[in-house]
């Protein structure tokens, strides 16, 4: 079977410059914010949002960095995938920040517990706040939820979601895979 | 897929081109980590590992045991000095009882060639090796490796000389197998008593005259002189040995192009380096050992990553 495009290119672009909007009216002027992606593909839309903000307003001086989560990962020797790691790149102090906590695909929410155990390694943040891209909703296995959401999805467990990215697949869309594929 | 083609680290001799890229790529992780504020990670908190010395150790048991700490392990330490190893038991019985202590990793030093490989064939546990011998010393040629990388951005076409006493040394033949496998060329140099007959069987060029080898190199790796291991006289006196094959100021003002000095420590300051070179820029001695750090943490979890739950 196909993967269904549940995200085609222009509702991409649009959620995205939704998410921006979104976050300026929280953050307004954004002096003390930070974003932070989580490695690999919320680094691509932390960029993303990153980019936009800046069109939006060319005097932003707003922080980015990435964070990889390799090593506070709770499936470690649990899987037989080889967990290799990816660079983290977080060149400010987090300490007393307010941190925008970013990833593609919110699913059973233990990414982003070991995003948040990763990130505290850099210091106590006032305030941290999650952005997803989707959210496949009554999938969690913990109890964490997204502040800002760009589209919640209903799916079954052996489906998957996957975020592409034209910086990499040469095309921004969202594909969902149903358990035969 | 990525992930190491051994199951213990016995020796560099036993691992890939691929390995070593793998186990850098991982220490260029545990290198940020360990440059962080917290300089810690939990992964490896379900993981008890035994640091045997059987013999004596600074620089690699501190090194050893604070990856392992960086990485939330649980460690013991023991040292043979002071063991029952004194009063007759054997290797595979000291071992065992360890591990009945639900043991998962040893790192472990011991004076015998191969004592890892045997030990290996017999108990039930990851085995990497912190030295065995005259034979290997897997983890220091990685970091040594990993320093060269670090300077020059890559191993590969990089020349390497190894001075000093080669016959004994088990950081020599454990460099040369990293080396080679990077794709750097490799010289040794020292006094012919000192060098053993077999080296040219490894492919790496032979050089009696320190001068003519720095000017052939881009690394001086300098070694000790291991008297310990040294049955018999193997030259003159300490002081014949300083003149030929230490290395001094004068040796590397005297180059056309800047090399970089390693030394895998402890250094005999005046013996095999003057304390000017050995402080100097062009010596990145101190760099190896935090890179020592970052490397060991690497191979621990690469190896922890195959223990069976």
């Amino acid at each position: 079977m196909q993967p269904r495009e549940i995200i085609n290119t222009i509702e991409f672009n649009l959620i995205i410059k939704r998410l921006a909007f979104e976050l300026i009216e929280n953050h307004t002027d954004f002096e003390n914010t930070v974003l932070i992606g989580l490695q690999s593909k919320g680094v691509f839309l932390a960029k993303r949002l990153h980019q936009v903000l800046t069109e939006i307003n060319p005097d932003l001086n707003l922080d980015i960095g990435f964070l990889d989560i390799t090593f506070f990962r709770d499936d470690f020797r649990r899987t037989d995938k080889p967990l290799v790691a990816n660079e983290t790149n977080i060149d400010f102090m987090v300490e007393g920040k307010k941190v925008i906590l970013i990833d593609d695909v919110l699913f059973t929410g233990r990414t982003i517990r070991s995003g948040l155990d990763a990130m505290l390694a850099f210091g106590r943040p006032s305030l941290v706040e999650l952005l997803v891209f989707v959210d496949r909703r009554y999938k969690r296995h913990l109890p964490i939820q997204p502040t800002y959401v760009g589209k919640v999805v209903d799916s079954i467990t052996s489906e998957k979601v996957n975020v592409k990215w034209q910086e990499v697949e040469g095309e921004d869309k969202v594909l969902m895979y149903s358990s035969e594929n | 897929m990525e992930t190491l083609s051994v199951n213990h680290i016995l020796g560099i001799k036993d691992l890939t081109k691929a390995d070593i890229d793998l186990i850098f790529s991982t220490a260029d992780e545990f290198k940020d980590v360990i440059n962080r504020p917290i300089k810690k990670v939990p992964t490896l908190r379900d993981i008890t590992i035994a640091n045997l010395f059987f013999e004596n150790s600074t620089r690699t048991k501190l090194s050893f045991e604070l990856a392992e700490k960086r990485l939330s392990a649980d460690v013991i330490n023991f040292a043979s000095a002071s063991s029952s190893v004194k009063k007759g038991e054997t290797l595979v019985d000291t071992v065992n009882n360890i591990l009945s202590m639900k043991v998962d990793m040893v790192v472990m030093r011991h004076p015998n060639p191969g004592a890892h490989q045997f030990l290996s064939r017999n108990i039930d546990a990851r085995i990497i090796n912190a030295g065995d011998g005259a034979h290997e010393h897997p983890t220091q040629a990685l970091l040594d490796a990993f320093s060269i990388r670090e300077n020059f951005g890559e191993v590969q076409g990089k020349k390497v000389v190894i001075v000093g006493d080669i016959l004994h040394s088990r950081v020599a033949l454990s460099n040369i197998y990293a080396l080679q496998k990077q794709g750097a060329e490799v010289m040794v140099c020292g006094p012919a008593t000192l060098i053993p007959k077999f080296i040219g069987s490894l492919g790496v060029k032979v050089e009696h005259n320190l001068q003519k080898a720095l000017d052939w190199c881009d690394v001086a790796n300098m070694l000790r002189i291991q008297l310990e291991r040294q049955d018999s006289k193997f030259f003159p006196s300490i002081r014949e040995y300083t003149m030929q094959y230490g290395l001094t100021m004068r040796h590397l003002n005297n180059l056309k192009k800047e090399i970089i000095v390693m030394h895998p420590g402890p250094i005999n300051r005046g013996v095999e380096i003057t304390s000017e070179v050995a402080d100097s820029g062009q010596s990145i001695i101190l760099n190896q050992v935090e890179n020592g750090v970052a490397v060991r943490m690497a191979v621990l979890y690469l190896i922890a990553s195959k223990i069976n739950r």
